[in-house]
């Protein structure tokens, strides 16, 4: 995965983002935005997040799991 | 005829939706849906490792930055394995200077190849030609350019459709043959006589009632 190493660790791109979920629900251009990262590489890296539990979807919105937030402090 | 067909696959058309897609590719899994949005210009290339595509590589590279300047995102696309890729990537990059910006798609299954009609049998049953797919935010296709093995693809021509179909859209116009951006634009030809007779009196540089110009 581009976002999660095969470790359940985030590479730089996924932890871009959710360092850019820290601030709360946001949507995919909303982190583009935040985190300069083009908007399919967004899109492709919450997919990951979410399935590796570390971001949560709600609607066209995401944050940051309980899991995700631990592993960014 | 009909082997031929199956290892051909799907022939997409100007005007069709794009075939969706989930690919494995050098930037993650990547679904067409990705880059709603945004222009995609999705091509292929024959193989990695091999002259002409490393090429044209560096040359969608050097056009990189001014398609991100018209909001389009480029993806490529041949049948090799994702490290075949990040090796051909890295190669690149070590022995040119020139880092390529943009996903690949690993196509080992051909499943997106056959679906974009990318494999053509008389030149390769195993390779894609060299494609060239243009699709608007709508994920509609726009254009199709299909290159053969031996031939490179040229940034210029690439960039001015981009720049043609994107004046197109903003100004409901036409351009002519060799059209750049600053050059007179085609003005819509009118579709009933009281219009082709009303042509002439508004102010565009007309040959005849269905070929007028405008600057925009």
């Amino acid at each position: 995965m581009a976002c999660v190493s095969p470790d359940g660790k985030p590479t730089e791109s996924g932890s871009k983002m959710l360092r850019a979920l820290q601030a709360g629900l946001k949507s995919p251009e909303e982190i583009a935005r935040d985190t300069g990262l083009p908007l399919f590489r967004v899109r492709s890296g919450l997919r990951e997040l979410v399935q590796a539990g570390l971001a949560a979807q709600k609607e066209d919105s995401y944050k940051l799991s309980e899991e995700g937030a631990k592993l960014i402090k | 005829m009909e082997e031929i067909k199956e290892q051909a696959g799907h022939m997409p058309r100007i005007g069709e939706p794009a075939p969706a897609f989930e690919a494995v590719t050098t930037h993650g899994m990547l679904k067409l849906e990705d880059f709603k949005g945004s222009w995609l210009i999705l091509f292929s290339h024959p193989a990695d490792f091999t002259p002409v595509c490393t090429t044209e590589f560096i040359a969608f590279s050097e056009i990189h930055p001014e398609l991100q300047k018209r909001g389009v995102e480029l993806l490529g696309l041949s049948v090799d394995s994702v490290s075949s890729h990040i090796a051909w990537v890295r190669n690149v990059e070590e022995k040119t200077g020139v880092k390529i910006p943009f996903p690949i798609i690993a196509d080992l299954s051909k499943e997106v190849s056959l679906a974009y009609g990318m494999i053509h049998p008389g030149q390769s049953k195993t390779e894609t030609v060299r494609c060239v797919f243009i699709i608007d935010p709508n994920q509609k296709i726009r254009t199709i350019l299909y290159y053969p093995l031996t031939t490179g693809r040229n940034m210029d021509e690439i960039l001015r459709i981009i720049d043609a179909l994107q004046t197109t859209d903003k100004h409901g116009v036409a351009t002519p043959a060799n059209w750049r951006p600053g050059d007179k634009v085609v003005v819509p030809p009118p579709n009933t006589q009281e219009m082709a007779e009303e042509r002439l009196k508004q102010g565009y540089e007309c040959t005849d009632w269905y070929l007028c110009k405008k600057k925009l």
